[in-house]
C-alpha cells in the first residue's frame, strides 16, 4: 500500500472513530502478568559438609529455574530480614516470624526455605515452601521436602530444577519435562558451492529435549526438508521437503512436497501430495485426523490454502485470493479458526478465517512483513513474527491477545527473530535468531526475558514445541 | 564407383582416336589387285572384269544421348554401307544395316560397331557415358559440440525481480526474449531437452512465504516465454524460495541478484 493512501485510510478511519486501529497500535500486558503475580521470596540456602561447594550453583539454578517459571514474581534479596530460617524449626522456636516476610519491606506471599548437607556420600535438600499469610507454621506449611542426587554441580542443579518444578507446580505452573523441541538443522551436511556460486545446503528435521538436552536427527533425506509440524499426539510429523529424483546420470531435485514420518516405528508414511509445483507449510488441525497446508492446483497462479486427511485425500480449497498464501495454523483450543500469511495486500500480513474459507479478515495493520504464526495452547493468543519497525528481513517476535487485536513485541531489535513456538505451558516460547551471526534456536519467557540458547552447531531453526509423546 | 567427370570425357576420347586410328591402317595396306588375264585367242571383246567387292562402310554411328544416368535408356543409332557382317559388341550381337537400339548400360560403356565385307571391314565406336545417382547427403554433423544444457548454463540470463513482487520488469522481458530464442534454438537441435525454471527470493522475507514467492515468480517467467511461443509441456518450474542463494552479502545488490528466475536444464 502506498503512504499517501495509507495515510488517506488512517484518516478516514480515525474520524470514523474505529476503535480496532487504535486499540493495535497499543501494547497490552502480555501473557506474563506480573502484577497479578504472587511474590514470592527464595534466600539463598546454606549447605552443611561436602555440600557447601556447591551452594552457589544450587542457588543461582534454584533461583533462575523460579524466575523463568513465569508463574510467580520473586522479591529481591536485598529486602529480606538478616535471620534466614532454614528449618521448619525455626518458626516454632520463634527465632524466625511468618510476618518477618509477609509485611513491608519484604511483602511476600510465599517462602522457600531449607538447607542441603551431604549424607552418604549424596547431595541432599530439605526444602520447605511456606505461605508466610499465613497465622500459624503448622497452616503457613505448604510442603516440606527432601531431595538427593550426586554430590557434585550436576547434583546441585538436579535437585535445584526438582524442588524449583515442585515449587512452580504449587502456584499453578505446568512442568515442561518430557516436552520436545522439533526443529531443522543444516548440521549433518555442510553446504557446497557450484561454480556459479550458488550455495546448495542440506537441511534436515531434528529433535531435542526442552532444554536442549539430547539432540537427535529425524530424517536422512541429503536434501532441502524444512518447516516440520508435529501431531497433537506427538507420534507423527509433517515437513517440506525436496525429494531427489535420479534422472539418468543426474540426480535432481523433485518439487517440493509434504512427507509426513511416525516416530515410533521411524517411518515414511503414504501422503499423496496434489500434482503441484509446490506443496508445503503442513499443519495437523487439533484433532490430528487432517492437514492444511499451502498448494496450488491447475492454472492456479500462487499457492493458497487447502485442507486433505491424513492421506492427502478429501482435498479442500480454503482460501481463494490471487496472493501467495501460506502458514496456516488452526486454533487448537476450538479446531474453527485458521491464522495464516497472506500477501493479498501486497506484503505478506496476518489473517484470519473460519475453517470453511469464510470471514478472512486481516489481523496485523498492514505495515511490515509478518510470518510463522503459532497459536497458544488456550486459542486466547497468537505469537508471530513481524518486522514491524524496522527494514525488511528484520524480524521480532510479537504476539497478539486475538480477543483485543492488541499485539505486544517481545524481542526488540537483537538480530533477525523468527519462528515463534509456543511452549505447552503457555508461558514459553521458543524462537530462532541470528543475533550470534548465525541461526541458533533459543527459549524465552513470554515476555522477553530469561533468553537461553537451546543449540550451537550449524544454523539451527524452525523450533516447534510439543508435548512430547502422550 | 563415381569417376571423375573431368578425366572421363578425355579418356573415351583417347580410346575412340586409338580404335579410329587402328581401322585406318587396316584400310591404307589392302592386298594389291591380282594381274589382269591373258589376252583370249578369239577376236569378240573380252568380258568385262567382274565388279570389284566394295568395302564395307559405317555412314554413322551415333548414341543419344551421350551421356545417361544409371537405369536410363541411350539409344544407339548405325547405319552401314557395302556389308555382309554387321556387329555390335557388348553382347548386342550381329545387327541389321540400318537399326537402333536402346541400351540400359550400368556403368560407362564403349559401344564398338564392326561392319565386315569381302571388300573390307569398318569399325566405330560410341561411348555412354553412366552417371551414378549422387549418394544421399552424409548424415548431419554428430549433435554439436556444445550440448543444450552446455548452452544454457554459459548464455541464459536470468530475469529479475522487484522486491516481493513477480511480475515481469522490462529488463527481465528482455532477459526473458533473449532465453526464449536460445531456447528455441536448443528445443530445435535436442527434442528431448527440457527446462526448468528455478524462482529464488532474497534473504529478506519469511522461509515459508518465499518458498510461494518463489513459485509465482518461475510461473511468471514460465507464462512469459510461453507467450513467446515456447512449449509448455518442456517447460517446469520449481521455487528454492530463499533456500539457494547466489551471494550471501547483506546488500541491495546481492538482494537483487538473488532474486531471479533462473534457466537450468532439467536433467
Amino acid at each position: 500500500m502506498k503512504p499517501k493512501t495509507l495515510l488517506a485510510l488512517l484518516t478516514v478511519l480515525a474520524a470514523a472513530g474505529a476503535l480496532v486501529l487504535t486499540a493495535q497500535n497499543a501494547n497490552f500486558n502480555g501473557v506474563i502478568k506480573e502484577g497479578e503475580q504472587l511474590k514470592l521470596a527464595v534466600p539463598d540456602f546454606r549447605g552443611s559438609g561436602g555440600a557447601d561447594k556447591f551452594m552457589q550453583v544450587f542457588n543461582d539454578t534454584l533461583w533462575n529455574e523460579l524466575d523463568n517459571g513465569g508463574v510467580v514474581k520473586l522479591v529481591g534479596k536485598s529486602l529480606y530480614p538478616l535471620n534466614i530460617p532454614q528449618r521448619p524449626e525455626d518458626f516454632t522456636s520463634g527465632s524466625a516470624k511468618l510476618t518477618d516476610w509477609s509485611q513491608p519491606p519484604v511483602e511476600a506471599n510465599d517462602l522457600a526455605f531449607g538447607y542441603t548437607a551431604e549424607q552418604n556420600g549424596q547431595f541432599l535438600l530439605l526444602g520447605n515452601l511456606y505461605n508466610v499469610g499465613q497465622p500459624s507454621p503448622a497452616q503457613a506449611s505448604l510442603f516440606a521436602k527432601r531431595y538427593a542426587s550426586t554430590l557434585d554441580e550436576n547434583g546441585a542443579r538436579d535437585v535445584a530444577r526438582q524442588y524449583a518444578a515442585d515449587i512452580l507446580a504449587q502456584f499453578g505452573a505446568k512442568s515442561l519435562a518430557g516436552t520436545k523441541i522439533f526443529f531443522v538443522s543444516d548440521r549433518s551436511v555442510p553446504a557446497r558451492r557450484l561454480p556459479d556460486g550458488t550455495t546448495v545446503g542440506v537441511k534436515e528435521i531434528w529433535e531435542m529435549e526442552y532444554d536442549g538436552s539430547n539432540q537427535r536427527q529425524l530424517t536422512f533425506y541429503k536434501s532441502l526438508s524444512s518447516q516440520p509440524a508435529v501431531s497433537p499426539d506427538g507420534k507423527m510429523f509433517a515437513f517440506t521437503s525436496y525429494p531427489q529424483k535420479v534422472e539418468g546420470s543426474y540426480v535432481v531435485d523433485g518439487n517440493p512436497i509434504i512427507m509426513i514420518h511416525s516416530l515410533d516405528p521411524d517411518r515414511r508414511l503414504n501422503f499423496y501430495n496434489p500434482v503441484s509445483s509446490i506443496v508445503a507449510t503442513p499443519e495437523f488441525t487439533p484433532d490430528g485426523k487432517h492437514v492444511l497446508f499451502a498448494t496450488k492446483i491447475g492454472a492456479e497462479k500462487d499457492p493458497k490454502i487447502y485442507m486433505s486427511n491424513l492421506q492427502g485425500g478429501e482435498l479442500m480449497q480454503l482460501s481463494h485470493a490471487n496472493a501467495v498464501e501460506v502458514e496456516p495454523k488452526v486454533n487448537p483450543k476450538t479446531g474453527t479458526e485458521v491464522v495464516f500469511i497472506s500477501g493479498r495486500t501486497g506484503h505478506p500480513q496476518l489473517w484470519e478465517m473460519n475453517i470453511d474459507g469464510s470471514g478472512a479478515h486481516m489481523l496485523t495493520d498492514g505495515t511490515g512483513e509478518v510470518a510463522n504464526p503459532c497459536w497458544r495452547p488456550d486459542g486466547q493468543y497468537v505469537a508471530f513474527s513481524w518486522t514491524r519497525g524496522f527494514t525488511y528481513g528484520q524480524y521480532n517476535i510479537f504476539i497478539m491477545d486475538m480477543v483485543s487485536g492488541k499485539w505486544d513485541q517481545l524481542t526488540h531489535d537483537t538480530g533477525d527473530n523468527e519462528n515463534p513456538s509456543w511452549a505447552p505451558d503457555g508461558l514459553h516460547l521458543a524462537f530462532s535468531s541470528k543475533r550470534n551471526r548465525v541461526t541458533q534456536i533459543f527459549t524465552m519467557l513470554a515476555n522477553g526475558t530469561h533468553v537461553q540458547q537451546l543449540t550451537t552447531k550449524g544454523n539451527n531453526l524452525e523450533p516447534v514445541w510439543t508435548k512430547g509423546i502422550n | 564407383m563415381r569417376m571423375n567427370q573431368r578425366t572421363l570425357p578425355t579418356a573415351a576420347f583417347c580410346a575412340s582416336l586409338l580404335i579410329v586410328a587402328a581401322g585406318c591402317h587396316k584400310k591404307s595396306a589392302p592386298a594389291p589387285p591380282p594381274p589382269p588375264p591373258p589376252a583370249p585367242t578369239t577376236g569378240t571383246a573380252p568380258a568385262p572384269p567382274p565388279p570389284k567387292p566394295q568395302a564395307a562402310r559405317i555412314n554413322s554411328f551415333t548414341v543419344e544421348p551421350e551421356t545417361i544416368q544409371r537405369g536410363q535408356p541411350a539409344t544407339l543409332s548405325w547405319s552401314v554401307a557395302n556389308a555382309t557382317d554387321i556387329s555390335i559388341d557388348q553382347g548386342l550381337g550381329a545387327v541389321a544395316a540400318n537399326g537402333t537400339r536402346q541400351v540400359f548400360p550400368a556403368n560407362t560403356t564403349t559401344y564398338s560397331l564392326t561392319a565386315r565385307s569381302a571388300g573390307g571391314m569398318d569399325m566405330r565406336s560410341v561411348t555412354v557415358n553412366v552417371t551414378v545417382p549422387a549418394p544421399p547427403p552424409p548424415p548431419p554433423p554428430p549433435a554439436p559440440v556444445i550440448s543444450g544444457a552446455e548452452m544454457l548454463s554459459r548464455d541464459a540470463q536470468d530475469a529479475y525481480f522487484d522486491y516481493d513482487k513477480s511480475d515481469v520488469r522490462d529488463d527481465a522481458r528482455q532477459a526473458l526474449t533473449r532465453d526464449a530464442d536460445l531456447l528455441k534454438q536448443i528445443f530445435a537441435a535436442d527434442p528431448n531437452f527440457s527446462v526448468v525454471i528455478e524462482g529464488h527470493c532474497d534473504e529478506r522475507g519469511s522461509a515459508e512465504y518465499n518458498l510461494g514467492l518463489g513459485d509465482r515468480r518461475a510461473t511468471s517467467a514460465k507464462d512469459f516465454l510461453v507467450s513467446l511461443g515456447l512449449p509448455e509441456s518442456k517447460i517446469r518450474v520449481i521455487s528454492y524460495g530463499k533456500e539457494r542463494p547466489v551471494c550471501t552479502e547483506e546488500s541491495e545488490d546481492c538482494y537483487q541478484r538473488n532474486r531471479r528466475a533462473h534457466l537450468a536444464p532439467a536433467q
